[in-house]
């Protein structure tokens, strides 16, 4: 044992820990650099970059259909979200809409990767927080999810669900049939997370009071999604800037009130049931018509920019195109929810164990692949 | 010659079963935790090795005799493996005062059930079971490495605030029992028609929970909370030396289950043992009834883990010195009140 070292672990009055990228619970390849007095945290810094793929610069070297498959890679937990918020980015920049069957496969499929998501979300913070069970209950209905993708498209995870200009693929025979059936089951599937967690004495004491944020901090930090209507802020871009057919259902905006780390668990577990309202509704009325809309093959928008943004599970996932009006885009950036929403991290765990730095991780719901892109 | 079968051969043939089928207790143990948990969690378990996964237990100590035995450079080498064992020894010799059953008669010759019965049984227990957290912080502080050092941490200061509150809630056994050694507690429940549990659920609940928090045992588990510490007091260890851990883990399972019965659940005593209409079950042997009850609080132990989230540490804390505490010690105080108003004492 080098004297050195002995130094920094036993005679400093605080250590620094290195929490990631190789950490179970930072959820892929985030680092964390940790200065710790005992097991309580004096301050955490985020490392990203470890999955950086130039996403953004692809965007300009792909044809605007090209880009499609390569943005399911972001986030790739939703990646029918991604899919979606830049169908319809391009779309407006081109002056079109896609037809109404599109528009409700659209809605029911974005709905669908909504309850995927935040199921994945939810086994995985459980699980981080020592409760292992629901972490696999959650991946038996994601399951079902999975089954209903890749009957309609082939695949599971980075699914290219839909085109510019509306969908590619026909519903399948039984897709309604598979769908009600789903929508049906899951609010009972909802309740039995919750009987394992939501009154749960020790469920509460570690996420009761943690990782608060307020109203306003919520805002100045930009952060969206559950992780500001936890904070008691009702904004939700589906109500608020209605895209898609959204205006056609009925659903509420679940909100929090202390905004911490409890609240958001309740905000993501009631948008999962009122989901899969959205869905029970669109199922039943999916118009009959065209997939896709009247547009030129060779997709070539006029020269302009466009910010088009949705709500994706994980917060308001953006868009920002400027054309030069050939077929490559000029610039496509890209305002993914996660990276930043992770902002608020070093915020929100000043102050707490090391224990409530994974829930905090965890309930801010990240995925490293659409921080890094 | 008599003296040499009696005090010698005998002791050792029971040390020598004991010693074998421990280990073999444990494989079946952790066997039947990843079957218990994974038909909780909608899953099969294991399945590849043997027919429905009955051979991995086997599989898993071939696995891990046979890996690289790794120790950090920068490790302290001596206590870094010095450390596993001291674990160990301590979880497998506190069985030598367990009473597994009353003495039986193999060759015409009264054999007990135990390796020995120590007027101070308890206190035996109770001291020897303290070791095996020596071991688990010097691993941590050998490994020399920051994840184990706060498990180590963290196991140092658990074990310290629930073994004061473990010890006040046998208190109330002793009283009744008015002796430390566990085959005189399981007389004195024989003799007194009924198990102890029932004079003193409340112990007996502090007891489990405690017993929980000794053996680092989830919602308790923080000093390998692997999603925190990644692997906690451990993370520096493969192989053998990890599987020595695993090992010690296991056993004070069995250990402190063993505890529960002989104290609470009447030991190797049939339900009621005062009924005489209950009479039929004694066909089952002693032996039997005390391996039933300790697989019950085996299960409870896999049934914990399956259900709840882990304890935070400074609420760990807050749960062992507010709550479990000065209840075990109330509960102390009542019993020595009503004894001494029933005049029982």
């Amino acid at each position: 044992m080098s004297t050195r070292e002995e130094q920094t672990l036993f005679d400093a009055s605080e250590i620094t820990v290195s929490m990631g990228p190789q950490h179970p619970s930072t959820h892929g390849v985030l680092q964390v650099k940790l200065k710790l007095d005992g097991e309580r945290v004096i301050d955490a810094e985020c490392v990203i970059g470890y999955l950086h793929r130039g996403v953004e610069k692809l965007g300009e070297a792909q044809t605007y259909g090209q880009f499609v498959p390569t943005l399911d890679r972001m986030d790739y937990i939703a990646a029918v979200s991604n899919c979606l918020g830049y169908c319809e980015a391009v779309e407006k920049l081109l002056g079109i809409t896609a037809p109404p069957r599109a528009q409700y496969i659209r809605v029911i499929m974005t709905e669908l990767n909504r309850i995927s998501s935040h199921l994945l979300w939810l086994g995985t913070h459980a699980l981080d927080i020592g409760a292992m069970t629901v972490f696999l209950y959650a991946f038996r209905e994601r399951e079902e999810i999975l089954k209903i993708f890749e009957n309609y498209c082939g695949a599971r995870l980075t699914t290219h669900m839909f085109r510019i200009g509306g969908t590619q693929y026909e519903i399948y025979e039984g897709f309604q049939d598979q769908v009600r059936a789903f929508v049906k089951d899951f609010p009972r599937h909802v309740d039995e997370y919750e009987t394992l967690l939501t009154e749960n004495r020790i469920w509460i004491g570690r996420t009761r009071g943690v990782g608060v944020i307020s109203a306003k901090d919520a805002i100045d930090y930009g952060l969206t999604g559950p992780s500001l209507r936890g904070s008691g802020v009702e904004w939700d871009l589906r109500k608020a800037k209605p895209y898609a057919v959204y205006s056609d259902f009925q659903f509420d905006i679940p909100t929090g009130q202390q905004g911490d780390t409890y609240d958001r668990y309740m905000v993501r577990i009631e948008e999962m049931r009122q989901a899969a309202r959205i869905v029970a509704q669109a199922v039943e009325k999916i118009p009959d018509g065209p997939l896709m809309a009247k547009m030129s093959k060779i997709i070539k928008p006029p020269v302009g920019d466009i910010y088009h943004s949705i709500e994706a599970p994980k917060g308001e996932l953006g868009y920002y195109i400027v054309s030069d009006g050939s077929t490559l885009a000029y610039r496509a950036r890209v305002r993914p929810p996660s990276f930043v929403n992770l902002q608020a991290l070093k915020k929100m765990v000043a102050g707490h164990m090391v224990a409530d730095v994974v829930a905090i991780i965890g309930t801010l719901d990240i995925v490293l692949g659409e921080i890094d892109r | 010659m008599e003296f040499a079968i009696d005090y010698v051969l005998i002791p050792l043939i029971k040390i020598a079963v004991i010693l074998a089928i421990l280990p073999l207790l444990v494989a079946a143990l952790t066997l039947a935790e990843r079957k218990v948990i994974a038909f909780m969690q909608v899953r099969l378990g294991p399945m590849r090795v043997g027919p429905w996964g009955l051979l991995q237990p086997i599989a898993d100590p071939i696995k891990l005799l046979l890996k690289e035995d790794i120790i950090p450079e920068r490790a302290d080498r001596w206590i870094f493996a010095l450390a596993p064992v001291i674990t160990l020894i301590p979880a497998f010799i506190v069985f030598a005062v367990i009473p597994f059953g009353p003495a039986i008669n193999i060759l015409g010759k009264p054999v007990s059930l135990y390796v020995t019965d120590v007027n101070i049984g308890l206190l035996y227990v109770l001291s020897i079971s303290s070791v095996g957290v020596l071991g688990i912080i010097l691993g941590g502080w050998a490994s020399n490495s920051k994840y184990p050092l706060l498990g180590a941490l963290r196991s140092a200061a658990q074990m310290v605030s629930y073994e004061v509150a473990l010890g006040f809630s046998i208190i109330g056994v002793l009283m009744l029992a008015g002796s430390l050694s566990l085959v005189s507690i399981v007389n004195a429940q024989k003799n007194a028609g009924i198990w102890y549990v029932f004079y003193q659920p409340l112990a007996f609940i502090l007891f489990f929970i405690c017993g929980v928090a000794e053996t680092n045992r989830a919602p308790f588990d923080l000093p390998e909370a692997e999603s925190e510490l990644v692997a906690g007091f451990h993370t520096e260890y493969s192989g053998f030396r990890f599987s020595l851990f695993f090992l010690a883990e296991y056993a004070n399972m069995i250990t402190v289950s063993s505890m529960a019965v002989t104290l609470f659940w009447g030991g190797w005593l049939r339900p009621f043992p005062n009924v005489p209409a209950l009479a039929f079950l004694d066909w089952i042997p002693p032996i039997l009834w005390f391996a039933i009850k300790v697989i019950v609080f085996l299960y409870f132990y896999l049934w914990f883990r399956a259900s709840w989230p882990r304890y935070r540490y400074d609420q760990l804390m807050k749960v062992g010195w507010q709550w479990l505490l000065p209840l075990s010690m109330a509960n102390v105080i009542v019993t020595a009140v009503l004894m001494l108003l029933l005049n029982k004492g």
